[in-house]
Order: C-alpha cells, then sequence, then structure tokens
C-alpha cells in the first residue's frame, strides 16, 4: 500500500511543497469587479498589445509565469517543470507560451479545473523528490472562449440567466520544496461524474455534482470536518451551482454553509456588471487563488484553504452530437502551517 | 458520494434552483424594439414611395437600407447590445439576418479572407438559407401544381 495514500482519491503530501509566490493577471471587467485590489495586473486592453485574443491569452498566461518565477527569486533556469493547460484547442495558450518560456513543460487538459489540477500535479511531483521548484499556470480569455464555444462576439444573442461570463485572466504559482508556507498539504483528485446535463450554457448544473462528489471524498478520507478549513472555495460553479452544490452537501450529511464560497461568484458583481450566473473558465479559480487567496492567507486572515477547482469536459463536437457534459473537480488543501490538528 | 440520480431526477432536482427565464420583460422588450424596427422600415418605404418608385423597388430600397443599418450596427459593435436586450425583436427583422452574416465576418478576419471571413461568413446565416431557400422551392412546386 501507498503510504502517502489516505483513500482512493485524497492523497497526503508527506513533505508538504511551499506555495513560495503567485501572480495574476486579469482584463478590464475583472479589474472593475470586488476583488479588484487583489490582482497584480490589470489589463486596459483585452488584446494585450497583441492581434488576436488567443495571442493576448498566451501573453497573458506567459507574463503570469514570468511574473510568478520573479516574485519568487529563481530565474527560468531552476524552476524544474511548468504544469499549464487552457481551454483552446490544443491548450495553445499554454504550449505557445512554453515555446517561449524554454521550461520543461507537462500540458494538462482539465478545462476550468486545471489551476488545481496542476498544483496536484506539481505537488506530487515536488513530493517524490523529481524536482525542487515547479510552477503551475492556467488561463482563459472571455473573448477567445466565445468564439470557440458559443456564438460571434458581436452577434445580437440574449444569455440565458443562468449563463456564466468567461473570465479573462491567468494565474500562476511557484511551488518549492523549501519555503515558509502556505503549504500544499493534500490533493484529491476528481472523478469523471456527470448527471446528464445537456446544455452548455448551465455550467454550473452540470459541474456541481463533481465538486460535492470531490469535497465529500476529500472530508471523508481526511476525516477532517468542513469546519477545519476557513474556506472551501469551489472554482466556477457561479452561483446557481453554489446553490445546488450546498444543497447537495447537506444531503451528503455535511454543513458546508458557512465556509463555503465560490470564484465564479466572488469575481463579478452580477448586479452592476451584467454576468448573470457568475465568472467561468479556468481563469476564474486562478486568479482568486492567486490573488486573493495568496494574499488573504499571506495577511493571515485565511489560513486553511480547500480549493476545488471544478473543470466541465465537453467540447463543441460533443454538444452539437446531443451530449451530456462530462465534469471534474480536483481539490487542493493550502494550509498556512503544517501539522496542526489532523 | 451517496447521492445517485437519474439525469431526469437531477433535471427535477435542480429545477426550483434555475432562475426563472424573464419572458414578459423579454416579450415587452422584443415588441418593443422590433416595432421600433419595424417602424424605421416603413419610415424608409414611405420615403421611397413619396419619390414616386415602383413597388418593386421601393421593396428592394427599403430592404437593402435595413441591411445595412445592421451590418452597420454591428461594425460599431452596437446591434449585439440590441440583441441581449431585445432577443427576437432585433433577430427576427432583416438587420438580424445582417447580424448574423457580418458578425462572424468580423470576428473570423483573423484567419484570412478565404478560411476566416469566407469560410465562417454564412456559419449563423447557412441554415436559415437552405431551410429558407428550400422551403421556398417546396411551396413554389406546390403553387405551380395546385395553384393556377
Amino acid at each position: 500500500m501507498a503510504s502517502k495514500r489516505l483513500g482512493n482519491q485524497t492523497l497526503k503530501l508527506s513533505s508538504p511543497p511551499s506555495m513560495i509566490s503567485n501572480a495574476s493577471i486579469v482584463g478590464p471587467k475583472e479589474g472593475e469587479g470586488p476583488l479588484a485590489q487583489f490582482f497584480d495586473n490589470i489589463l486596459k486592453d483585452d488584446y494585450f498589445g497583441e492581434e488576436s485574443w488567443e495571442k493576448a491569452e498566451s501573453k497573458m498566461l506567459k507574463e503570469a509565469v514570468k511574473n510568478a518565477i520573479k516574485a519568487s527569486g529563481r530565474s527560468n533556469t531552476n524552476i524544474n517543470f511548468m504544469f499549464a493547460g487552457d481551454l483552446l484547442n490544443q491548450i495553445v495558450s499554454s504550449s505557445f507560451a512554453a515555446r517561449e518560456l524554454q521550461i520543461p513543460f507537462v500540458g494538462l487538459y482539465g478545462a476550468c479545473s486545471t489551476m488545481a489540477e496542476s498544483i496536484c500535479m506539481g505537488s506530487m511531483l515536488i513530493d517524490g523528490g523529481f524536482g525542487e521548484a515547479v510552477v503551475c499556470a492556467t488561463s482563459s480569455h472571455f473573448s477567445s472562449a466565445e468564439r470557440q464555444y458559443r456564438f460571434p462576439l458581436e452577434q445580437g444573442v440574449q444569455r440565458p440567466p443562468f449563463a456564466q461570463w468567461t473570465v479573462t485572466g491567468a494565474g500562476a504559482t511557484v511551488l518549492a520544496e523549501a519555503g515558509n508556507g502556505p503549504f500544499i498539504t493534500c490533493v484529491t483528485i476528481g472523478k469523471v461524474m456527470d448527471f446528464g446535463i445537456k446544455d452548455a450554457n448551465n455550467m454550473g448544473a452540470a459541474m456541481a455534482p463533481a465538486a460535492v462528489d470531490t469535497i465529500t471524498a476529500h472530508l471523508n478520507e481526511t476525516g477532517r470536518s468542513p469546519e477545519y478549513y476557513d474556506l472551501i472555495l469551489t472554482g466556477d460553479l457561479g452561483n446557481i451551482g453554489k446553490a445546488i452544490t450546498l444543497d447537495m452537501m447537506q444531503k451528503e450529511g455535511f454543513d458546508i454553509k458557512k465556509v463555503y464560497n465560490d470564484c465564479g461568484s466572488m469575481i463579478y458583481d452580477g448586479a452592476k456588471q451584467d454576468t448573470d450566473a457568475g465568472g467561468s473558465g479556468c481563469g476564474c479559480s486562478a486568479v482568486v487563488l492567486n490573488g486573493y487567496i495568496a494574499k488573504e492567507m499571506k495577511k493571515g486572515n485565511l489560513n486553511r484553504v480547500l480549493l476545488v477547482a471544478t473543470g466541465a469536459l465537453l467540447s463543441p463536437t460533443t454538444s452539437w452530437q446531443g451530449e451530456s457534459i462530462p465534469s471534474i473537480a480536483h481539490a487542493v488543501a493550502i494550509e498556512k502551517t503544517v501539522g496542526e490538528g489532523t | 458520494m451517496k447521492t445517485q440520480m437519474s439525469s431526469k431526477q437531477y433535471e427535477q432536482y435542480i429545477k426550483d434552483k434555475l432562475p426563472k427565464p424573464r419572458s414578459l420583460r423579454n416579450c415587452i422588450a422584443a415588441f418593443v424594439v422590433g416595432g421600433f424596427i419595424c417602424d424605421v422600415a416603413q419610415f424608409i418605404s414611405n420615403i421611397t414611395k413619396s419619390y414616386g418608385y415602383s413597388p418593386e423597388a421601393i421593396a428592394s430600397i427599403t430592404a437593402t437600407t435595413m441591411v445595412f443599418l445592421g451590418a452597420f450596427l454591428t461594425g460599431l459593435g452596437i446591434y449585439d447590445r440590441i440583441g441581449r436586450f431585445a432577443g427576437a425583436g432585433s433577430i427576427v427583422p432583416i438587420t438580424g439576418f445582417a447580424n448574423s452574416i457580418v458578425s462572424p465576418a468580423m470576428e473570423f478576419k483573423r484567419e484570412g479572407f478565404v478560411f476566416g471571413v469566407g469560410a465562417k461568413m454564412f456559419v449563423l446565416a447557412g441554415p436559415v438559407l437552405v431551410y429558407g431557400i428550400s422551403a421556398s422551392i417546396i411551396i413554389g412546386f406546390i403553387y405551380y401544381l395546385f395553384g393556377k
């Protein structure tokens, strides 16, 4: 039996990697939202000086990685690996950024769960002794996602009230073997769940069961109660997915109401910004983690956070063919200190 | 996770958690904006009539002008905002048709004039054209056979 396994899905990192630096970049709309003060870099123009949105997204990711590495006091050459992924076909934002960064690169696809997925992979690699520092990153861009998954921007269509708004943003985290924390103490790898939602606008409802499954597995396998955490934060369920998750967690026998929130619900002011059910996209949990969570943990306002990034594993083709939306959620326990409690 | 639901049960379960569609508000917005677009077209039609054009010419001039207006407002980035507010009110009139052709043409310009603009221009309007023209051919046949 592998000694680091707490159960089917949860792994305990015996020498927990430290999150030594973070970087976040957001677009203009996110920069007008309630979390604006926590972001390192707010773009004035969502083209970011490039000629296409795809290039802009890749540049955001590249800059986020560069800024995080710079903040860690290292150089690209002593970062052992880069774990990154994004929403664009063939994860081009990540691989095109990696082309210039010249760090050994592992491309990931977990849709909007990529921030947690990359941290899971990075921390396991460090704990396994295969590297002493890695960078984990992801990005999304409203306009590049819209054109790939939905309609041209200038088309005059109405959005259903449960639709979500893809976050324009990128986040990067540098994890290292040695550091003063916060530490990645446990990771829970999700299973793909599908409760049969077919409407690609209804992401929150499609992904909620995956979040519930992963949170439940995490709590059961670690033996922790929800109150162990100051914050249990899902990635991009939005207001509807958040309500469903709360209710389903109750059914599972966990009352998480006091400690639960969702990045998609936090990032925009729905009433003022016309974002319907809230934010979504890889960038959503990436910028909330690397902006808000990182800064609040540094200040000591948060000590234990469970980030549960959620991803909808659909493609436009599967939607047109009438398939339902399989979803996944990965959880990462981030703690200011190691070894207190269970 | 203990909870297991079939897709039907889950759909039922989330039903009261989804926001209600704002049908009344949407209908009123569509009525007002759609009506206004028709008023503009009527206005153009009346003006051209006063210049003494034939009924066929009036119809063409009116349609062409409305298509131009739809395309122009799309280019200025205004039509999508009208559409978000008015829904079907701005999709159904001919201005909406213009919007559905110009918006992908603008969007896919980056992929060049052949594989971008040329290939993607009718990605939204294509189905409308295919089934619209097919229906008109069928109706034409019926009219030819029985209509006289």
